[in-house]
């Protein structure tokens, strides 16, 4: 690993500060996926600026109508959060089946998103739920946020600093995890909202999350496992590697998104 | 590159060391504190030997960097238990051969006392979930699971 100048800042504001000092500047999360990463020599920089000193940045609130985590909250809290549990438990599903203990003991909501992995479980999880990230400087949706291959809306010097979750009338949470890693092979993040409108949101199975609208209409109207009968996926564009073909992850999209909106009706 | 200054605490025991940035707190542990019961085996984050307690909760100590646990209470495999006064996981591996060549056991009993905290009555598929992180490539887990389930039943008979 290249050396690197090390900061650890106690407010956002410091930090803010110290990241736009610095010609070539990084922010540490959890370390979980940038870790390995600096390891491999994959990824370096000029200095390392830590936000785990920051307090303000973890912790989970629910409001009128939403649930509000903290970017620095880390996988094992929301997974274990009565709040998250309560208002949208498909939210605690996803956090709990994400990598192992140790992985969910110390990695994030806001590094997993800034990351934003092609086969990681919380990019579904936002878009799906229709969430809200919220930076030191704007609020932008799920929709926009998520823009490539290890690639966000996020500008330079930006920081994720929450995330917002609507509450959803109902919402279903189906994974096929890579049974080493854990990561997604496909997964699915379903979600009707009070109103009727369906989101349907699959990651591990393109460079970036992404939703099916044919899907979400049909839910829309019968929000039923039958709606999706007969609904084709083309497995035009997705990703081909060693865990599965093109054609076999086009099949996983479909059977976990029945099982996504089983798992919605069950909760 | 400038070195910093930390101060942790590893089994009870204070210290104070200054240490490259990049330093991983899994070679910290090894070799600036010379406890090489944590093991290393992957470095990179999968395998799971290098596990250690950090505040209270299973860390990796490959992923994690020295001066990140700047401030933090650090538990290892030599803060567990002694051959003469075994902690009860490590007395469960011991009657259950929950090892073979010994490499995983350190983060393998790290991860099966932070599940039996939690949870004193884990099942078959708690224990076998708990450990997904953790690899061994001797036993074939049987023995592990019945290791951690028999300690469970030393735990509880023991009171806290």
């Amino acid at each position: 690993m290249y050396p690197f100048t090390y900061h650890r800042p106690s407010s956002l504001d410091d930090a803010k500060a110290r990241l736009a000092a610095s010609e070539d500047g990084r922010l540490l999360a959890g370390g979980m996926s940038l870790l390995p990463t600096m390891r491999f020599r994959l990824a370096s920089c000029a200095d390392l600026v830590d936000l785990n000193g920051i307090e303000a940045l973890a912790g989970i609130e629910r409001g009128d109508g939403h649930v509000r985590v903290g970017a620095m909250t880390r996988h094992a809290a929301v997974a274990g959060s009565a709040e998250v549990r309560e208002a949208i438990p498909a939210l605690a599903a996803l956090a709990g089946s994400i990598g192992d203990v140790q992985v969910r003991n110390r990695g994030t909501i806001g590094g997993s998103i800034c990351f934003a992995d092609p086969a990681a479980d919380y990019p579904a999880g936002l878009l799906g739920l229709d969430a809200t990230i919220n930076t030191d400087r704007r609020a932008i949706g799920a929709d926009d946020f998520f823009t490539g291959l290890y690639e966000t809306a996020l500008e330079e010097g930006e920081i994720a600093v929450s995330v917002e979750f609507a509450i959803p009338e109902r919402a279903g949470w189906a994974k096929f995890g890579n049974q080493a890693s854990r990561f997604a092979v496909v997964a699915v993040m379903v979600s009707q909202a009070a109103g009727g409108a369906v989101r349907l949101a699959v990651t591990g199975a393109r460079t970036h999350v992404f939703r099916v609208t044919e899907m979400e209409q049909a839910l829309a109207a019968n929000f039923s496992e039958e709606a999706l009968d007969g609904i084709p996926v083309s497995s035009e564009g997705l990703n081909e590697d060693l865990h599965a073909d093109r054609d076999y992850r086009a099949h996983l999209i479909g059977v976990m998104a029945r099982r996504a909106v089983r798992d919605a009706l069950a909760r | 590159m400038e070195r910093e200054t930390i101060s942790v605490t590893v089994n009870g025991r204070a210290y104070e060391r200054a240490v490259e940035p990049r330093r991983l707190l899994s070679d910290f542990l090894r070799e600036d504190l010379r406890l090489t019961g944590t093991h290393v085996g992957c470095e990179h984050g999968v395998c799971g030997s290098c596990t250690v307690m950090m505040d209270g909760v299973t860390a990796r100590s490959c992923l994690t960097f020295a001066v990140m646990a700047d401030g933090a209470d650090i538990e290892t495999i030599e803060g567990l238990g002694t051959v003469d006064a075994m902690h009860p996981v490590q007395q469960a591996f011991w009657e259950k051969h929950g090892l073979q060549c010994g490499f995983c056991t350190p983060g393998m009993l790290m991860t099966a006392v932070e599940l039996l905290k939690a949870n004193p009555d884990p099942s078959v598929d708690d224990i076998r979930d708990t450990i997904s992180g953790n690899l061994c490539r001797c036993t074939g887990y049987q023995t592990i699971v019945e290791s951690i389930q028999h300690a469970a039943k030393l735990m509880r008979e023991d009171g806290p």
